[in-house]
């Protein structure tokens, strides 16, 4: 490692912000993919590294992804929930690649949830 | 796609690498990599995460899941599970010991709750060993303040206004501390971290080293500043090699990355600092002593003044400061003194370290505000009594520390308040004992170690040691006389009058608060050759009640010399002349039929029974 200055003591910590933000808390969005058997089998995995790669290629640091198990609703898989912290949670059915990549877009990066491909405003609480 | 989207923090403290967690890190990397996660979740190695019982122990992040007791047979189901289809993997979770609903949430688990970290702020949530994650949660910010906007003087007062004392065990104000040496004048001085943790059952410097050592270095820079000190030295006892391997790894990085040694960060400010290994002698833990240490010499106090100060490591003005008060000193330099002062007492500011032990149900690692009653840790944190027992004594401050009993449990812990009651806050190491302690015992088994480690300088504190241990060995065995209890009071107020250190000047605590607080106990080993706990084998009579014996027969199972006799479903009998009091068949009996009477007791014990009983009843109400 070089020598260091004052500068470069905030530029490593810029650099690990998104593990931290993992750690720490204090993310602003969370979005959960239900990776369910049935969500799996419908696809949420190929749903989930879209959403990977979209936050990868923006470089967002404050935005969390995470999983839990069925949502209850095997028909419609697979479903993901967004959650931005001080809004209602959304969550969304008959998910793809394209249709995440968009929610991304719209409702992650610039707030606005996506109406067409929303389930349902609201959420059971989850750990 | 290199987005993480988890962190797995596995703790490599000493105590989870003992119960497994390097087999527990291949296991889980091989399986994350055969499920594809490998890229998307991380693994991360953690200093101690302080629930130290229940190891290895892992925190996932950022769903805040706490695993415990994690094994290599249980990694295949648990990234199934969990890492892969989402769902907390329930059979490794918190249970609360009564309950058996699992807690998923380290923030939920009582031992978690009730914890405020600021000395410990990175444990579990930094790797040790990579200087950049030290960074990231704001490392050396508080050292690049101190170099650039803040004089001698400001740094010394904004550490004096916080009211930070010594965690090493005496309380001395640490700003008073670094005033005087930055008042002195001379072209060498010295900054020093002791790291000679020595208390049986204390634990809480070496998990600091070994979960933030960034954190010592940057108080230790700070503190060099406000004294104008450019060396320093950091004495670890030689036991504590994860610790030593962590704090060199740590200078090496911040050497290399220009934070430590000449103009760092480019401000022109030096300060070299290296590590010096100790063999590991109680008295070394005293400051003139670990200083003579450190100069090549034998270990031993001398008297003061002059103080460090003003002629300490090589006659040159030096301060020497704990592990746990360096760890302190960056977040007061970030926050402020007030913001120091917003936990703790008026004279007791900030939240303290503890070694909590013994006969808890939860072992491990507390940081707490100063001035919570005792209660509150060994109930709330540390979740009670192990299996419904009753307490007895909590002992404070290792060997110069004092047990405390049932009825001061209220006592606020702070420096002031603890000291009153006979004990000493001292480094931080708390061994709760149950009502299976036998009180002589524990005095004893305290100045075994102590005369031990006496370095033998001082006369009263050499052979007096050495005198109240034979006479404690006495009463243990029956050898006990009427005058032995006066003796070691008298004995034991000389030791303390005429030793030179801290070693000698506390070393009678131990034997001055059991008597202070367990003198009847003293006195039935003395007059009745009877150890109501049942551990001085000379001292105790096993014999069955027949009345409440099941004839299960699970003390005849468990007796290892074949004492016990009955039939199935029979009252069972313990043959006196075959017993040797090893208190087996005791631990064994699920119906408490069992009793413990006095040496050589024949005939029926009802009566002294039923005494004894109203006397513990009778001191119940006094209390």
């Amino acid at each position: 490692m070089p020598r260091l200055t004052i500068d470069d003591l905030k530029k490593i910590k810029e650099k690990h912000r998104a593990d931290f933000t993992l750690r720490e808390g204090g993310y602003r969005a969370k979005v959960t993919v239900h990776m369910g058997t049935c969500g799996i089998a419908a696809g949420a995995r190929a749903v989930m590294t879209a959403l990977m790669d979209e936050i990868t290629k923006a470089n967002m640091t404050d935005v969390i992804v995470t999983t839990s198990g069925c949502a209850g609703l095997c028909a419609k898989e697979p479903l993901a929930t967004v959650e931005i912290v001080n809004h209602p949670p959304v969550k969304y059915c008959d998910l793809n690649d394209e249709k995440m990549r968009e929610i991304f877009r719209e409702h992650i990066m610039a707030g606005n949830p996506v109406e067409k491909y929303a389930l349902v405003a609201g959420c059971e609480s989850t750990y | 796609m290199d987005k993480v989207r988890a962190n797995l923090m596995l703790c490599a403290g000493t105590g989870c690498v003992a119960s497994g967690t390097p087999k527990v890190k291949e296991a889980l990397l091989e399986e994350l990599k055969k499920r594809g996660l490998d890229e998307e979740i991380k693994l991360v190695l953690t200093g101690c995460n302080g629930y130290c019982a229940e190891g290895p122990v892992m925190a996932v992040y950022p769903d805040q899941v706490f695993y415990q007791k994690v094994t290599v047979e249980d990694i295949p189901i648990l990234v199934e599970e969990h890492f892969l289809k989402g769902r907390p993997y329930q059979k490794l979770m918190f249970k609360e010991p009564e309950k058996k609903t699992a807690i998923p949430r380290m923030g939920d688990i009582p031992f978690f709750k009730h914890q405020v970290l600021r000395v410990l702020r990175n444990k579990g949530l930094i790797d040790p060993e990579k200087i950049e994650e030290y960074i990231a949660r704001d490392g050396y910010q508080a050292m690049a303040k101190a170099l650039t906007e803040m004089t001698s003087e400001d740094i010394v007062k904004v550490v004096k206004d916080s009211g930070l004392r010594g965690r090493g065990g005496a309380g001395f104000p640490t700003g008073l501390k670094w005033d005087f040496a930055s008042k002195v004048k001379s072209d060498i001085k010295y900054m020093l971290c002791n790291g000679d943790e020595g208390d049986p059952g204390a634990f809480m410097d070496r998990s600091v080293m070994e979960a933030d050592p960034h954190s010592v270095i940057e108080g230790m820079v700070i503190g060099a500043k406000a004294i104008g000190a450019h060396h320093g030295y950091i004495y670890v006892r030689a036991e504590y090699p994860l610790a030593v391997k962590r704090l060199q790894l740590a200078i090496d990085q911040a050497t290399e990355a220009g934070l430590l040694g000449g103009n760092i960060l480019g401000t022109g400010f030096d300060f070299h600092l290296e590590i010096y290994l100790g063999a590991g002698a109680f008295v070394c833990g005293e400051e003139t002593a670990l200083m003579r240490s450190l100069e090549g010499k034998r270990g031993m106090p001398r008297p003061r003044p002059p103080f460090p100060a003003h002629k300490g490591l090589w006659d040159k003005p030096s301060v020497l400061n704990n592990v746990e008060t360096l760890a302190q000193i960056a977040p007061i330099i970030m926050n402020g003194s007030e913001w120091y002062r917003s936990l703790g007492t008026e004279k007791s500011a900030g939240t303290k370290v503890f070694a909590l032990t013994g006969a808890v149900n939860n072992v491990g690692l507390v940081e707490v505000p100063m001035g919570i009653p005792l209660r509150t840790i060994i109930y709330d944190i540390g979740g009670g009594i192990r299996k419904g027992r009753k307490f007895k004594a909590v002992q404070l401050g290792g060997p110069s520390g004092g047990c405390i009993p049932e009825s001061h449990l209220n006592t606020p812990v702070t420096y002031e308040d603890i000291v009153a009651t006979g004990a000493i806050v001292g480094s931080g190491g708390m061994v709760v004992m149950d009502d299976n302690t036998c009180m002589v015992g524990t005095a004893k088994f305290f100045l075994e170690f102590t005369a031990d480690e006496s370095c033998g300088k001082c006369t009263p504190c050499r052979v007096g040691t050495k005198i109240l241990l034979d006479m404690l060995t006495d009463i243990t065995e029956g050898k006990g006389k009427e005058s032995d209890i006066e003796t070691l009071l008298d004995l034991g107020r000389d030791i303390i009058s005429t030793s030179l250190c801290g070693l000698g000047q506390t070393a009678p605590n131990p034997v001055l608060t059991t008597i202070k607080y367990f003198r009847d106990e003293y006195e039935s080993h003395i007059r009745d050759k009877w150890c109501k706990a049942g551990v001085c084998r000379n001292l105790t009579t096993f014999w069955i009640d027949e009345k409440l014996c099941k004839g299960c027969g699970a003390c005849l199972r468990a007796c290892p010399s074949k004492a016990i006799i009955g039939e199935k479903k029979q009252p069972h009998k313990i043959i006196q002349e075959v017993c040797v009091h090893c208190r087996t068949c005791y631990e064994a009996c699920k119906f408490k039929s069992i009793k413990i009477l006095p040496a050589g007791f024949e005939g029926d014990p009802s009566e002294l029974l039923e005494a004894a009983a109203a006397g513990e009843g009778k001191k119940g109400d006094s209390k």
